[in-house]
């Protein structure tokens, strides 16, 4: 399933979907991603981004969360195989 | 208690009678409630509190609801089934706690569309607490609710760890729930345009545009075709008789009546409290309240703020805040007070400090707003896109102003996105009569005090002195009659009230536009200075001021140069 890249989700583009592998940030932060559904092993879809470093949305569990960019520089997600 | 936005308000509302504003957006509440119902035989207390994800809060407004949990006895945990996986979270660590727990499975009728299926014996096995499926917005299963309450128990005290729980939260999912694939609705494609940067920006300066445009017009034709008419045709004649048997002057004649001249009753002008203390609350005022909560209400409920929040959040950065403080701002446009409230939703107290004061200068409530609309809309839509502009042009200067000097970072946007929905109009109607009640019963015995208070104060010639005294700034520097003073003064009671005080003053329209615009800025109205006291505590409160003050004197002098 997936091509083995890895790219923050600041870095994905819309459309693009991956599993989240890591969470960089204390405790506090991966508290507030994870009681949104945003945890290691999730496949996510990044579903738009703002121009200028805005805020960055993805749909998980069949849910929408906005991101943050800083944020969303945090979160490495591992990209699915791309069918050419 | 429940994560934000699963309905825990309405379900609320349907276990108590009692009304409370529930809207599609997460921290719709941030203070609590109380209610009560009928267990049995016996009166019970409900307890509305905010949204949380978690025991362990990141907002003012999830503070509240963890303080709450201690003083329950049973807690009803509203849960979001068409996303039961993260909210269990929460009904995990509810379990952990010495206190027995009911859970009510809300939206269910969402589930099915959505290609959902949860086992709910299953889950009622697995958490060992009862779990009724509810749609609260209609009333299904409430009555059961409430039938489950006496029977709820206190399970396993078992306390985890954090990735303990995910793990059990795992398990529990991969037995109860199934979901099934199905197509993208059209409510999602408009939920991922409104987004989106291009389709996004389209979206917004279109809703904001129309709703401007529907504001205006229900607000115009109501005043037009009804308010006035009734005013003109029925109030006045009964004002003339009355003012023939009060002996048509005098000190309680000019309380109750105002000035009269030829034979014609002057709503705006008389000043009375029958004539203008009537008319600036139900013939000017009102019918913009209603037309702007109607809006706001349609706005809320489709769920179309939290977009915004994202389109917003860069600008908002700028300013210091994240894009979520634009729902507390929206919402000062209808009224300060609950604007100032609503900014609990965000996390850090300098967000709160600079969302509140700029909300507090520069975001004119719909009281004001009417008054601009009517007195200097008179002179033309220009001169309304002048004081509009430069409290926008305020709020952007004095937003970078506070980022810069106000000590800290701003925390970056994280919030989750509701689904569209379609409001109910039953729901739509009830909440926009909460707040034209609201603004009924609290400013309605304010606007006539301030009318009271403002001619006894003639009578007594205070605000002659005060006029003498303050005359080199209002004259001087802000180019309005000194007469204009007692406007300001009044405007501590209520703003709208104050802005009628210029309107017998003769002033011309750049007058008018600084009037309204210092008026706007310069102190909080007594109401919201309260909330303000309340929520930002004294030295916060009069930095707050200060910076009011200071703002609205220079912004106020600058106009008066330009115009």
């Amino acid at each position: 399933m997936s091509d083995g890249r890895r790219i923050t989700l600041a870095r994905m583009q819309t459309g693009q979907s991956g599993t989240i592998v890591q969470i960089q940030g204390g405790h506090g932060l991966i508290n507030r991603f994870n009681s949104l559904g945003i945890r290691p092993g999730k496949r996510i879809t990044k579903a738009s981004s703002m121009i200028m470093r805005g805020p960055v949305t993805i749909e998980v569990d069949r849910a929408q969360v906005a991101i943050g960019f800083g944020m969303a520089r945090r979160i490495i997600v591992e990209l699915d195989e791309v069918i050419a | 208690m429940g994560s934000p936005n699963v309905g825990k308000s309405v379900v609320f509302s349907r276990l108590t009678g009692v009304h409370v504003i529930a809207s599609n957006y997460p921290g719709t509440t941030v203070g609590y409630t109380r209610g009560f119902m009928k267990l049995g035989e016996e009166r019970a207390e409900v307890i509305d509190v905010p949204g949380t994800y978690t025991l362990e809060p990141t907002s003012e407004a999830e503070e509240v609801a963890s303080r709450m949990l201690n003083t329950g006895d049973v807690v009803i945990n509203v849960v979001n089934a068409t996303n039961l996986e993260r909210n269990l979270y929460l009904t995990l660590q509810l379990l952990e706690r010495d206190i027995p727990v009911v859970v009510a499975l809300n939206m269910w009728d969402d589930t099915r569309h959505r290609g959902i299926h949860i086992d709910l014996d299953k889950l009622r096995e697995l958490l060992g607490v009862p779990v009724i499926p509810t749609v609260a917005v209609t009333g299904q299963g409430i009555k059961e609710l409430v039938e489950s309450i006496p029977n709820a128990t206190l399970p396993d005290t078992l306390v985890r760890s954090r990735d303990e729980r995910w793990t059990t939260i795992g398990s529990i999912i991969d037995q109860v729930q199934r979901v099934t694939h199905r197509h993208h609705t059209w409510q999602e494609r408009l939920g991922d345009a409104s987004v989106k940067p291009l389709t996004g920006g389209i979206i917004a300066l279109a809703a904001l545009a129309s709703a401007f445009m529907v504001i205006r017009l229900i607000g115009e034709s109501l005043i037009g075709y009804v308010l006035e008419p009734l005013f003109d045709n029925l109030w006045a004649p009964v004002i003339l008789r009355l003012s023939d048997l009060l002996g048509g002057g005098g000190f309680l004649h000019d309380i109750v009546i105002g000035k009269i001249a030829g034979g014609e009753v002057n709503f705006v002008e008389s000043f009375g409290l029958l004539t203008t203390g009537l008319f600036v609350p139900f013939g000017m005022v009102l019918p913009y309240i209603i037309a702007f909560y109607l809006v706001l209400g349609l706005l809320e409920d489709i769920g179309y703020l939290p977009r915004l929040a994202v389109l917003m959040d860069t600008i908002m950065h700028r300013l210091g805040l994240h894009g979520y403080a634009i729902i507390p701002t929206l919402l000062g446009f209808g009224c300060n007070v609950p604007a100032v409230l609503a900014t609990r939703i965000l996390e850090s107290k300098r967000e709160r400090f600079i969302a509140a004061t700029l909300i507090s200068i520069a975001i004119p409530c719909a009281a004001l707003q009417a008054m601009i609309l009517g007195l200097v809309g008179q002179h033309g839509v220009q001169y309304v896109a002048i004081v509009y502009g430069t409290l926008f042009v305020v709020w952007i200067i004095l937003g970078i102003i506070m980022n810069r000097a106000v000590k800290g970072f701003s925390p970056e946007l994280l919030i989750e996105i509701p689904p569209y929905r379609l409001p109910s109009w039953r729901a739509v109607l009830q909440k926009l009569w909460m707040r034209v009640y609201g603004f009924l019963v609290e400013a309605i015995p304010i606007i006539l005090g301030a009318v009271l208070v403002i001619n006894v104060l003639y009578f007594l010639r205070v605000f002659d002195a005060i006029a003498n005294v303050t005359a080199p700034v209002v004259t001087g520097l802000l180019g309005l009659p000194k007469e204009a003073v007692t406007a300001i003064v009044i405007g501590f009671l209520r703003k709208d009230v104050a802005l009628g005080m210029l309107a017998p003053l003769a002033l011309t329209a750049e007058q008018l536009v600084v009037g309204s615009v210092v008026l706007a800025m310069f102190f909080p109205c007594i109401a919201t200075f309260v909330v303000l006291l309340r929520e930002l505590g004294v030295v916060n409160l009069l930095k707050a001021v200060g910076i009011m003050i200071i703002a609205a004197l220079v912004v106020g002098g600058i106009l008066n140069l330009i115009l």
